[in-house]
């Protein structure tokens, strides 16, 4: 077991610079950063010019620019944004820790509400409870996140405004403006819409998993030979059913939140929550190199974290997959 | 008289599906008496592992039974399901086809055997492990302190099966139904996966009820032979009797077509198994049979005695004497 | 001593029986939200062929003189009108139309190649699968949109490829960036199926008969990857339909010029419509992106049913 470990990390590495030179290269092609700094800063000198090639390792050579980017990072010299010189990491920390809160947030709620949600699905298939779950899944899959965002806007904010005089949950934000210091329950309730919003997603796809899973569990051979022994309907549930059923769904579960350092963009965007996507939309379209490579190299790094993660819970889980 | 283990009369197993009604067992008489072994023998469709899901109770809700199943003495059928766990594994145990996917692949094996013992039994902890150890080592697994430590993919086909059988036998029970425990296996492991069931019921007087479509497995342990065709049986006897001088033409049939040496052709039973969602009115076999006459059609036959076996042909005492 | 007989009981009629084919579409049937989806779609598809003609507008056309912006819905505009007066009804049409070409085509592409890389993979294994599924493993991680943007303005900077593509906001380009992100997905889906069929008797019957590599793909393979593939197709549709509209909302949506529009943007110019309380812009085009949403999504689930060959859940 600890083999299998220390060969997937050996594995991690290499391919962590082989990922964050194809990202390199994609944003160098993509975004043109050279030009995003002449056009940010019009009336900037060649040698500011030549300056801002260096510390960020954009040679001419794809190359050798990535390897002194590469030694930049390492040595923890962060070049500055190219709007007005900000510091990089200030403004990454406070973008992770709130799409780390609204990500933890969503993900229990949804996760927690999804398996209980296919476990009663999955205990009388086809029955009326069966169908309803299933075709509410159905919906929330086929709903995009911005329609019932913003459907939940109006509903909550807009409408609720118009018919009690305020709004319930507030629309944008992380606190009201400018609030400062830590407040629970003000932070809870700007939170509110955006975690709907994301739970509502994943409350439908693990519903749908975990239904399909415990369903394909619940009819094997060795379900049949528990029942065979007369153990109570509980028992073969929760021992025999879900602990093989859950197998699958921890490894996606662990996956899944791998990319949601940077997969709640369109979200954060509607409810101008100040997480990783907003900072990724507004960097982007400036063509700010600077402020990007960090924030990819988070992304990458959460990815092929929580990837060893689902393998290493997954030969943990399953026996089978452990003698390899 | 041996005592009787197991008394089933006119048992009908009827399925619901989207094609149509599955008339799968269709009037079945069968008794087990104590201590014996009794091979049920018949083809795919015969109805013969439906009759003794049935009777254990491990048919879906899908299927509709009508009839008396009495296990020592307690009518079986129209207990509730609480009533029916308290006698599975208890009373009556069975076994299945297919050791590779009849345990659960993430529970050791000696953990399994536990739980059998404990849902039955008021053990401690180290009692049934103790047990369950005992156990391992009846059935023939060496080293089996260690072994029931291990996960089920650890052991190979035979080794499984034996585990199977040590969980089915685990309380003690009156009756043990093993559904084609051979089949899987290799010739050589077949061999020694019998011996472990013979000597199941000589040590501990378990009367065993053995389908197969094995006419060589039932030859090698069986004490009586129950001959089941289309959802009803067809003849029945001691196993010498029958194999000697079989009276019903399907058990000629089975009889002559195996293969000899010396034999230049294979002689197999004309025409096809039958749809049993419409077998043929009357007797299920006058589509294949050499002797049928217009009277097969219209009367379903009974057992009824006939030398010293049981037969459910109209012409058994017409036919001519068979030269196997 | 081995005296066997094998049987079957069920299906060995000797009326008619059922090819693979009949029994798969009797299954389909059998899902009334997918037959019900199929029927929304083809009328939405008529709707849409004949849009000069289902249309009341065209689609830069105004209804009436000024005052003509943010009509509710009326007579002459059974939908409304937005900021410049035109009718909704009828750039909802026209929209659709876009839509459902960005989605088909690229589905198309997609699946084309994904089956033909995935059957490969799968029938092959070895470095060429190895490196196919960790490279589609990775790509597939990454959050979508991110991949979506960035890949975009790859794509747009690449000069060479400029001809075949057009300008990045137009219809041909988004089709063509779907594309290389759908294959991806259709690509495992194909190769997971080719490696479960890889094992079966008759690929080594086939084999053992001297057929080539590429035979065996070709005449036994994929055909019995049908139904994944088209499931495939399914979801790749709407995947591309949703991730259009996605586009749009952020402002990188198709812009054909003449005011052509497509579902992406009317939906993705919702957003303004919320707020100030314009509801007929905002609920029509969601609604009819919802609805074409769910019912690919019901009719690719009913395919998946229909086509699992192991679906025959235990009597």
């Amino acid at each position: 077991m600890i083999r299998y470990i220390l060969r997937r990390l050996a594995w991690a590495l290499p391919t962590m610079l082989i990922v964050t030179f194809l990202v390199y290269v994609a944003l160098r092609v993509g975004t043109n950063p050279v030009e995003s700094y002449k056009r940010s800063n019009p009336r900037v000198t060649p040698e500011k010019i030549q300056q801002y090639i260096d510390i960020n390792g954009l040679d001419p050579n794809y190359v050798l620019g990535y390897f002194r980017w590469l030694n930049n990072f390492l040595n923890g010299n962060w070049p500055r944004s190219i709007k007005g010189s900000r510091e990089v990491w200030p403004a990454l920390k406070d973008a992770m820790a709130n799409t780390l809160r609204l990500g933890i947030a969503a993900t229990v709620v949804g996760v927690f509400f999804g398996l209980i949600f296919g476990l009663l699905a999955s205990l009388r298939p086809g029955g009326r409870r069966d169908i309803a779950i299933n075709t509410g899944a159905f919906v929330g899959i086929s709903i995009p996140p911005y329609i019932s965002a913003i459907l939940l806007q109006l509903l909550f904010a807009v409408y609720w405004q118009r018919w009690f005089g305020s709004s319930l949950f507030p629309t944008s934000g992380v606190y009201p403006a400018g609030h400062t210091g830590f407040d629970l329950f003000l932070m809870l309730k700007f939170m509110a819409l955006p975690t709907i919003v994301v739970a509502i997603q994943i409350v439908a796809t693990y519903s749908r998993y975990l239904r399909s899973s415990l369903l394909d569990v619940l009819n094997s051979d060795y379900m049949r030979t528990a029942r065979s022994k007369g153990i109570s309907e509980r028992r073969i549930l929760i021992h025999h059913g879900m602990r093989n059923a859950l197998i699958p769904i921890v490894t996606v579960a662990a996956i899944d939140f791998g990319s949601i350092v940077g997969g709640l963009i369109i979200s954060e965007n509607i409810f101008s929550y100040p997480g990783m996507g907003l900072y990724f939309l507004k960097s982007f379209s400036d063509g700010d190199f600077p402020l990007l490579m960090p924030w990819m190299v988070i992304i990458v790094a959460s990815i092929l974290f929580f990837n060893l993660i689902a393998d290493i819970s997954y030969a943990w889980l399953d026996p089978r997959i452990r003698l390899e | 008289m041996a005592e009787k283990i197991l008394q089933i009369r006119n048992l009908r197993v009827t399925f619901e599906t989207p094609f149509g009604q599955v008339f799968a067992v269709r009037g079945v008489d069968l008794d087990v008496e104590e201590g014996e072994l009794l091979g049920v023998v018949g083809e795919s469709g015969s109805g013969k592992s439906v009759t003794f899901l049935a009777a254990i109770g491990l048919l879906s809700s899908r299927a509709r039974v009508t009839g008396s199943v009495v296990l020592q003495g307690e009518e079986l059928i129209g207990k509730t399901p609480q009533q029916m766990r308290s006698v599975r594994g208890r009373l009556m145990a069975m076994i299945f086809q297919d050791p590779l996917s009849a345990l659960n692949p993430v529970h050791r094996v000696g953990k399994q055997i536990v739980e059998m013992l404990q849902s039955h039994q008021n053990l401690t902890n180290k009692q049934a492990i103790t047990r369950a150890v005992e156990l391992l080592d009846l059935v023939g697994i060496p080293q089996p302190e260690q072994r029931s430590n291990q996960y089920p993919h650890e052991f190979s086909g035979g080794m499984r099966q034996r585990v199977v059988i040590a969980i089915a036998i685990a309380n003690n029970p009156k009756l043990l139904i093993a559904d084609e425990p051979t089949t899987a296996l290799d010739v050589t492991v077949q061999a020694q996966i019998l011996e472990v069931i013979k000597r199941v019921q000589q040590q501990f007087g378990t009367a065993v009820v053995l389908i197969t479509h094995d006419l060589g497995v039932i030859a090698r342990v069986a004490d009586r032979v129950d001959v089941m065709y289309a959802g009803r049986n067809v003849e029945q006897g001691l196993v010498d009797n029958l194999y000697d001088h079989p009276s019903h033409p399907y058990t000629r049939g089975l009889l002559s077509s195996i293969p000899q040496a010396g034999k230049d052709r294979l002689t197999p039973i004309r025409g096809f198994p039958p749809n049993m969602m419409s077998p043929p009115s009357g007797c299920a076999f006058r589509t294949r049979c050499e002797f049928a006459e217009p009277s097969c059609e219209v009367d379903i036959p009974e057992l009824k005695v006939f030398n010293d076996l049981q037969t459910a042909c109209l012409r058994a005492h017409q036919l001519p004497s068979f030269r196997g | 001593m081995h005296g066997s007989i094998q049987g079957f009981a069920l299906s060995n009629k000797t009326e008619t029986s059922l090819t693979p084919r009949q029994m798969a579409f009797r299954r389909f049937v059998s899902h009334r939200a997918a037959v019900i989806s199929c029927v929304i779609l083809g009328l939405l598809t008529l709707l849409v062929i004949f849009a000069p003609f289902t249309a009341r507008y065209g689609v830069n056309e105004s209804v009436q003189v000024p005052p003509n912006s943010f009509l509710t819905p009326r007579a002459n505009a059974w939908l409304g009108t937005d900021d410049i007066g035109r009718d909704l009804y009828s750039r909802l049409i026209y929209g659709v139309r876009v839509s459902l070409i960005i989605g088909l085509f690229s589905a198309l592409i997609s699946v084309t190649i994904g089956s033909v890389v995935g059957a490969i993979a799968g029938f092959r294994g070895g470095k060429f699968d190895d490196i196919m599924m960790r490279v589609t493993d990775l790509f597939l991680a990454f959050p979508f949109l991110v991949t979506l943007l960035i890949v975009r303005n790859v794509l747009g900077a690449i000069s060479w490829v400029q001809p075949i593509t057009g300008e990045m906001n137009s219809v041909r380009f988004i089709i063509l960036l779907f594309s290389i992100f759908g294959w991806m997905g259709v690509a495992r889906i194909v190769r997971g199926q080719v490696l479960s069929l890889k094992e079966r008797e008759y690929i080594e019957a086939a084999r053992a008969v001297g057929a080539s590599r590429r035979y065996i793909i070709r005449r036994h393979l994929l055909p019995n990857s049908i139904g994944p593939i088209m499931v495939a197709l399914t979801f790749s549709v709407v995947g591309a339909i949703t991730g259009e509209s996605t586009l749009a909302f952020f402002g990188y949506g198709p812009q054909a010029g003449d005011g052509a529009t497509s579902l992406g943007n009317l939906v993705g110019a919702a957003k303004g419509a919320v707020q100030t309380g314009f509801w007929w812009l905002a609920v029509f085009p969601c609604l009819m992106l919802v609805i074409i949403a769910l019912s690919v999504n019901f009719i690719g689930d009913a395919l998946r049913d229909a086509t699992d060959t192991q679906l025959d859940r235990g009597i």
